[in-house]
Formats: C-alpha cells, structure tokens, sequence
C-alpha cells in the first residue's frame, strides 16, 4: 500500500517514512514539538486561534466545518474545565487515513492537541479511538508516556504556564460513536445515543461542560498551521479550504493508499488513472465513492474529461463530497445494485434506534433489498426505495439518517440500468432462471 | 445497534441477577484503577472496564456485569444497557480465536466471499457460529478501516490484512498449532 504525498510536499505525511517514527526522539529531530513551543513562548491563546482561522483549515471529520470558526465558539469566560476530545473513531467504510496517522507518527497527533488546548484553555483531552483499534491506543499510550517523560505533558509544560494531560479512550464498536454528540454520550459511559443539538458541543459538551471535538487528521494539521503561519498553510490548497487533505484509496486501483494532496487538486481522472497507476486488471472504471459511504457515488462518465477538481468546491460542482475522503474505487464488474445493498446492510446495522425515521427505514430498505437480490423485484421497487429514503432524509434526528439514504438516491439515478435489470420480469435475476 | 441484537450481545433472555461479585487479581484491580483515574466521572470508565472484564472472564457475565455496577456505583441494568449497545461487547462466551471478517465494500468487491467461504468451510460453521470445541468464533463485522489492504479479519484486536484463501488456511493452521496470538489483551 502506498503512503505518500503527490502534487505538494508532504506535510501531514512527511515522517511516515523515517526509520521508527513513533518515538520522541524521531518526532524531535524532525522538529517536532517545535510549534507547540512557539505557541507556548511566543502566542497568546487568541493569536493561536487566529492562525488557524487564516489557515482556512476544514474539519476533516466529514462536515468540513471551518475550525478556527469552532474554537472561536467556546466561551473564553466559562467557570467550567473545558474539554479538547479527538475523535479517533473513523469507522465511516473507506477511510483508513486517520489510523495511519496515529501508527506512523503518534506524536504529531499529541503536539496538535496540545495547542487546541492551549488555545482553548482545556487541562484534560481525551483521545476516543474505535475499540477495533486497540493497538493503536497502545501506541498512543506510548507516546503519551514518552511526552509525559520529556516533559511535554503534565505540569508545566516545556517550562511554561500551562499543563495538560491528554488520555486514550476506547469505544467498543459502534460507527454512530463518530458522531461528536454520540462520542461525548459514550464517553460518558452511556449508550452512544446523538444529542439534540443545540447546545453544540462548544458550549455544552462533554460532562456539560465547553468541548472541541476534532478529527484526527484536523488536529495533525495544526501543528503545521502555528510552525508555517496560517497564511502560508491556506495558500496550499484553495481559498475556502486551505492546506492539504489525505485520501484513503481503495478497491480496483493498481496503487491503493494514504495520498496526500493539496486542496484543490485538479483533476480526479489524473488522480486515479496516473496517481494510483489506473483500474486493475486493465478493467474499466465505472464508479467511485470519492468521500467515504456516505457520500453521493459518481459515475466514470461525471469523472473522465470531466477536470473533477478535489476540494471541498469542486466535488459539491462534480456532484458528490469530500466527507471523509474515503475514496472507493469500483470497475466494471461491480453491480452497482450490489453495492448499494452492502452499504444499506451496514447503515441499518449502525442504525443507533434512537429515532423511528432511521431505525425503522434503514431495517425496511433492507429488507426490500434482500427481496430484490432474491428475484423478487417488481419494477415499482426503485419508486418504492425512493420514498423511503425521502422519508428518512431531513428527517432523522442525526446526520447518519441522510448518509443512508444519499447512497441509495444517488445510486438509482445515476445506475438505473443496474436497478433495472434485477427488478423486471426479463431479467436474468434468481426467479427467473428458475 | 441498540434496537436489533447481533450475536455477539443477545439481551439474556432471562435477566440474571447475579448472586456473586467477580473478583480479579491486585494486577487488574490496578490496571482497573488507572483507567478510573483518567475521568472526572466513574461512570467514564464502563467500556474500557468491560473490555477488561470480558478479557479476564472470557465475555461479559452476570457475575462480571454486579462488579462492574459495584465498582462504578451504577445500577446492573445501566451495565447491560450499555453492554447491549456496543458490538465488541460479548455478552455470550466466543471461541478462543474470533476471526472477525470485514464484510463492507471494499473488502467485498477485493475477495471477502471467497475468504469467508473458505474459513468458513475449514472450520465447518457458518458466520455466528462458534465451533464445538470452543476454539473458534466467526462473525461478518463492517468496516475495520483496512479498506487499503482489503480483504482482511481481525483475529481479537490483530488485524491480518492482503488475505488469499491460502492465508486463511494457515492461519487456521497456525490457531489450531496454538502458533499464533488470539489476539485478546
Ligand atoms: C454518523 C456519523 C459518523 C461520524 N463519524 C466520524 C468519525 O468516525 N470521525 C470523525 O472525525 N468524525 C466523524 N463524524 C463527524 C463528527 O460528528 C464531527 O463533525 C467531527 O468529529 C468534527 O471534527 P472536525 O471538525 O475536525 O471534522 C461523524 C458524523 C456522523 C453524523
Ligand atoms: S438518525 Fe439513526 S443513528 Fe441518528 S439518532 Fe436516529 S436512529 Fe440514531
Ligand atoms: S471495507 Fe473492509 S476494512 Fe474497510
């Protein structure tokens, strides 16, 4: 698997290589923690958030929400602690990205917490990791201790006014725990429920008090963002998202991996066909889910000669999202019929119950599915599948709803032969080679 | 999650109450402790702690569930509350060695049907199953974030990734040779 930068210098990925990368001393020799001592020395709290509000740098948890504009939310004058929790959940089918990161340089992830919460005036972080990452938790565990050692975490850090500790949190399977009000419910000890929202997280989070939820790969950035100037970091990708993003690719490419790329990378079918050395098996391409599961799948013909521009812009103008930059390659051979069941099995499995909408119209897409898939469609399925996405889409109570159903709408109208063939009589589906 | 129970965390059918405390080693205890330490709140430290008492009792029992309810000042059923939500919470015995297959897209469309049908067949179970002996579980579980290195399982916590169908035999080879980790910790 290739792990590697293409079309800028590699930033978040550019000790992935070096000879053992998760220990201290690599991370320093690198410079790192360097930033974390500039902030500490030389930024007040509010240049710090300053920075990172230039820096255009966008949530990489999915939403692409600005994060300079979400630290700028918590309240500067709250009695209560206040809380930096990274998710680390990534359980969104398609993305691996943030689980190289903590493997291959743990420390970066640490240095980056530590100045959110030097920003944000939080003396206990939490890393929430997805159980199925235990060995990642080890290694973070490790680092921790290392920092603690060399006095980067604890009391007075690096010499200055300011103490930290930041802990390691295990989830136990539950993908809707990468949802920030549902990891602040199971990291509270309950079941991972979402919250009403508002009151957001900033305001009221975690044992209700200011939280800053970041992704793994938002926080890694920072770093960079305080050692180059905001400025600088935006002028790496785009105007309105600043930076370089990493791209989790997999399934029918010659070079599947983590790829770094500047915001704003042009295009998508260089990308793919060049980038990730084109389809194997010399097959053609027919689909890619550029952002993770969730997002609207894009077919060959919205993507060859089409100069798919990947930002947060141009993938919204090509008809899908970055999400998560979980980005799924498929070849001709794919039923895209087949592959829409897959992913609704796995919305209905991760279905939280919580609210009717979702737990009841994930459970019935499913079940439809599995008719289909028998032999039994009838032509009305796809009309019928239509409205029961209509009827979860706006209308759950958390965003997981909408992500089963995009998958699905998207998939029928820009597949619909491959609907077609399993839900009329002449096809060549189970009943009728019977 | 919460409204359909996967095999792996069934309801019990009869509500046990639980006669006797589990008890653990001045080790564990200590392991114990420090999570606690991390959280403001007791109640914080129920998922890690579960993970310690299925490691050390084999899954989740009754006498497992009225420690933790004791150890963290909750009731037993806010324990089974929360231990029927969460999918790596064994609330039945599983094999010693769980090969937990990645069923979602991309390990899909990379060669899972193959790689179940033959550990499957190796094993003589079908996934949910548990083999007579007890030393093997295999179940069908989503995304595991190895979509990369597809297709792939998780054997306990350790990740066996780029598998052919020959790699599965000698994994199970290796499992039955008592070669290789089950990956619980
Ligand atoms: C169903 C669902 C699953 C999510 N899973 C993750 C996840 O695994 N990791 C993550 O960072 N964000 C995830 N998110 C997004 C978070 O709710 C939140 O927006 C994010 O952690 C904020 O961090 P960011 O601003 O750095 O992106 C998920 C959201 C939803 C609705
Ligand atoms: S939309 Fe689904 S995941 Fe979200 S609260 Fe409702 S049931 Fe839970
Ligand atoms: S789809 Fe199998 S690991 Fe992601």
């Amino acid at each position: 698997m290739f792990i590697g930068a293409i079309g800028c210098e590699p930033l978040q990925l550019a000790r992935v290589h070096l000879e053992n990368p998760q220990s201290i001393e690599t991370y320093r020799k690198a410079g790192g923690y360097e930033a974390l001592r500039k902030a500490l020395t030389t930024m007040s709290p509010e240049e710090v958030i300053a920075e990172v509000k230039k820096s255009a740098l966008r949530g990489r948890g999915g939403a692409g929400f600005p994060t300079g504009m979400k630290w700028g939310f918590v309240p500067k004058d709250s009695p209560k602690p206040k809380y930096v929790v990274c998710n680390a959940d990534e359980s969104e089918p398609g993305s691996f990205k943030d689980r190289y990161l903590m493997e291959r340089d743990p420390h970066m992830l640490l240095e980056g917490m530590l100045i959110a919460a030097y920003a944000l005036g939080s003396k206990t972080t939490y890393i929430y990791t997805r159980g199925e990452y235990r060995y990642l938790i080890e290694i973070m565990d490790r680092a921790i201790a290392e920092a603690r050692a060399a006095g980067i975490i604890g009391d007075k850090i690096l010499g200055a006014d300011f103490s930290c500790e930041i802990y390691t949190h295990s989830g136990a399977g539950a993908y809707i725990c990468g949802e920030e009000t549902a990891l602040l419910n199971s990291l509270e000890g309950l079941r991972g429920h979402p919250r009403m929202k508002p009151p957001f997280p900033a305001v009221a989070g975690l044992y209700g008090c200011p939280t800053v939820v970041n992704n793994v790969e938002t926080l890694t950035a920072v770093p960079d963002i305080i050692k180059m100037g905001g400025a600088a970091y935006q002028k790496l990708g785009t105007e309105k998202s600043g930076g370089t993003k990493l791209w989790s690719v997999s399934g029918h490419v010659n070079r599947p991996g983590v790829y770094e790329l500047p915001m704003g990378y042009d295009d998508m079918e260089k990308f793919i066909m060049e980038d990730c050395q084109g389809i194997s098996n010399n097959r053609q391409l027919k689909a890619v889910i550029p952002g993770g599961s969730s997002v609207y799948i894009m077919p060959a013909s919205d993507i060859i000669g089409k100069d798919v521009r990947m930002d947060y812009e141009g993938l919204v103008v090509a008809g899908s999202m970055v999400g998560s930059g979980g980005f799924i390659v498929m070849d001709e051979t794919v039923d895209v019929f087949e592959s829409t069941k897959n992913l609704i099995e796995f919305y209905k499995h991760e279905s939280c119950g919580w609210c009717t909408p979702c737990r009841e119209g994930t459970d019935w897409l499913v079940k439809v599915f599995h008719r289909i898939a028998r032999g039994e469609g009838r032509p009305e399925d796809a009309q019928l599948l239509l409205d029961l996405c209509d009827n979860i889409e706006g209308k759950s109570f958390c965003p997981l709803g909408d992500a089963a159903a995009w998958p699905i709408q998207s998939a029928i109208k820009k597949f619909p032969e491959d609907f077609r063939r399993h839900l009329t009589p002449t096809a060549t589906n189970g009943r009728e080679q019977h | 999650m919460s409204n359909q129970f996967t095999p792996n965390n069934p309801l019990p059918q009869e509500a046990p109450v639980p006669e006797e405390l589990a008890t653990f080693s001045p080790e564990v205890e200590a392991e114990i402790e420090r999570h606690l330490a991390k959280y403001p709140v007791k109640r914080s430290a129920i998922l890690p702690l579960m993970f310690i008492v299925q490691r050390e009792r084999g899954y989740l029992d009754p006498p497992g569930v009225a420690y933790l309810a004791d150890r963290l000042g909750v009731r037993v059923t806010d324990i089974w509350e929360v231990a029927t939500f969460y999918t790596m919470i064994n609330t039945q015995p599983v094999g010693k060695y769980h090969l937990q297959i990645c069923k979602t897209l991309s390990c899909k469309i990379m060669g899972e049907p193959q790689i179940t049908e033959r550990a499957c067949q190796q094993l003589g179970i079908q996934p949910g199953e548990t083999t007579p002996d007890g030393l093997f579980s295999v179940s069908l579980v989503e995304c595991l974030g190895s979509c990369g290195t597809a297709p792939m399982m998780q054997i306990g916590f350790d990740f066996h990734e780029n598998l052919t169908t020959q790699q599965v035999d000698e994994l199970i080879v290796r499992c039955r040779n008592g070669q290789l980790s089950n990956g619980v910790r």
